[in-house]
């Protein structure tokens, strides 16, 4: 594009201030994190005066705030697994069939990703009391299928479209098997799509507080849910809380670099 | 993409019909359900047929939240749109700058939306918050859990801080899809910057806007979690939303069959919604 050196600069700028307005707040939470409560209530200042670790030990020796976390990852480990399975032949289905009912099938799946999760918060929970999961991981890792299986069939069916058929018609007159072309030769052509569809559906789990929290108590509590209590008798434990938050941020900025051309394509389900 | 007619695929598609099914139209029934019932207790149930629906149908409570949720979606809209498109423009095609760019403006969507809401909630505290301190310092009379207009200054600013880089990232893929010749070509007819923007650009980012705009709607029109957090649907009932009225509805005072009865009025106009998306959606890959 033609831009003076003038105009560069200028456009710089709407980046950085962009950039700069939306690390503010998070440079806000690490800076408390990193506070004791009183310094936090005491005195106002740009960085830790005097830094701490008190919070996050807090964290890492407190069972009640650590297991938030395991108890987080495994069901959103288990969903991303169960979703993308389940998810894999589906796509496959509606990017190279038709068949009877097919775009009423894929209309009836993006009706669920866009369903709001308070319609179905109570009748999940009667759902799975009925089954007795209450406060058990797979039932928040089954519940989070609603949305996530039809977010990873939406998301690899726009990967897979991006294959040519004649790969499919080659492999089969070579003599593949359904599943050993599937499982040899398609998979690693779509290798970055299950990569993507698995750090979506990881993502979405992993951001979800109104069924996770609805569907358990104890055993199974989520790191969200415990967040929300931190009310403590000497009033909120603000250094705690900001170091929880921090460590909640770590699982998505560790692996953004690698999906950074995939994000828009992920949030808009494949379609772009 | 030719597609060959095969009903045997169906049996690609069965895992996850039943799966869904089990987490979507069991759930959806017992709302049904409990939408044309009464009860006294005990598990005894009477027809009530569509009182609760005219109930809800007729009252303030649900219009208001529904009208809230609407001017809530609309201004972020207004706002997430074209600030999207404009910081799109002005992002480093090549270079350094441009992952740098999508990392840094990627974040806020990675964020577990309860921790966006605790953000918010810490960085708008006029006691101990960087933003409510300095707003105080300039002489604001800024405090979003007394205020209802700072609350929903807050919300939305909120809104604006977590989204906008989806527009963003959208546009960006619109964008760097344009040849370079198209805009030498406009060089030479010495086209103008609005002229590129209006006959290249904006043409290219048709079909991503479309997608950004149905998606921020929707999503916006379920929101839940962040204002929950933030302000806890006040200062009274200001920033009580569709979701968090139906969730304090239905948990909180455990009144099934309004509660019920709204679930689906708001479950058709989320369908319609979905059969918009769908539409738009078919028909731009139909062309592509």
């Amino acid at each position: 594009m033609s831009t003076s050196n003038v105009k560069r600069s200028w456009s710089w700028i709407v980046a950085t201030l962009y950039i700069l307005f939306l690390i503010l707040p998070i440079y806000w939470l690490i800076n408390m994190s990193f506070k004791s409560n009183s310094e936090i209530l005491g005195n106002f200042s740009l960085w830790p005066q005097s830094p701490t670790l008190r919070n996050y030990m807090v964290i890492f020796t407190d069972p009640s705030w650590y297991n938030g976390y395991i108890n987080s990852i495994i069901y959103v480990v288990m969903n991303t697994v169960i979703s993308v399975t389940v998810a894999l032949p589906a796509a496959y289905a509606f990017s190279r069939y038709r068949f009877l009912g097919d775009k009423h099938l894929f209309f009836w799946l993006l009706t669920n990703r866009m369903a709001p999760p308070a319609v179905f918060a109570l009748p999940f929970f009667q759902l799975y009391s009925a089954f007795g999961l209450i406060d058990t991981h797979i039932a928040v890792a089954i519940a989070h299928c609603l949305f996530n299986v039809p977010l990873a069939v939406w998301i690899l069916e726009g990967f897979m479209s991006g294959v040519p058929k004649e790969i499919d018609e080659t492999a089969y007159i070579d003599g593949y098997s359904f599943p050993r072309f599937f499982v040899k030769i398609f998979m690693p052509l779509i290798a970055s799509g299950i990569g993507v569809a698995a750090f979506f559906c990881f993502m979405f789990s992993w951001v979800e507080l109104l069924i996770a929290r609805t569907l358990t108590t104890t055993d199974a509590k989520p790191i969200a849910a415990t967040m929300t209590r931190t009310v403590s008798a000497s009033g909120m434990d603000w250094g705690v809380l900001a170091a929880a938050g921090v460590l909640t941020i770590i699982p998505g900025a560790l692996v953004i670099y690698f999906v950074r051309n995939y994000i828009a394509k992920g949030f808009a389900l494949g379609r772009v | 993409m030719n597609k060959t007619w095969n009903n045997k695929a169906w049996f690609l598609v069965l895992p996850v019909l039943l799966l869904v099914a089990f987490s979507a139209i069991i759930p959806l029934m017992t709302v049904v359900n409990y939408s044309v019932q009464d009860t006294f207790g005990n598990n005894q149930f009477f027809w009530a047929g569509t009182d609760w629906f005219s109930d809800v149908l007729h009252s303030d409570r649900f219009w208001d939240a529904l009208v809230r949720n609407l001017i809530f979606s609309f201004v972020i809209l207004a706002i997430e749109i074209p600030l999207g498109i404009f910081i799109a423009l002005n992002m480093p095609k090549t270079g350094i700058g441009v992952p740098v760019c999508l990392v840094l403006m990627a974040l806020p969507l990675l964020i577990p939306w309860n921790v966006v809401g605790t953000i918010w909630q810490v960085f708008g505290r006029v006691d101990i918050g960087l933003l409510g301190h300095y707003l105080r310092i300039l002489g604001i009379d800024y405090n979003y859990t007394q205020d209802p207009v700072d609350a929903w200054v807050t919300v939305i600013v909120m809104d604006v801080w977590h989204w906008t880089s989806l527009v963003v990232l959208l546009c960006y893929a619109g964008l760097v899809s344009i040849p370079d010749a198209y805009y030498q070509a406009a060089k030479i007819d010495g086209a103008s910057r609005w002229s590129v923007f209006r006959y290249i650009q904006l043409p290219k980012m048709k079909r991503v806007l479309l997608i950004a705009v149905l998606l921020r709607f929707m999503d916006s029109f379920m929101i839940y979690t962040e204002p929950f957090v933030v302000t806890g649907g006040g200062p009274g009932n200001s920033t009580t939303f569709l979701s968090i009225d139906l969730v304090k509805m239905a948990v909180g005072q455990f009144d099934l069959g309004p509660a019920a009865a709204m679930s689906i009025i708001y479950f058709l106009i989320i369908l319609l919604l979905s059969w918009v998306f769908y539409t738009v959606m078919t028909s731009q890959d139909a062309k592509s």
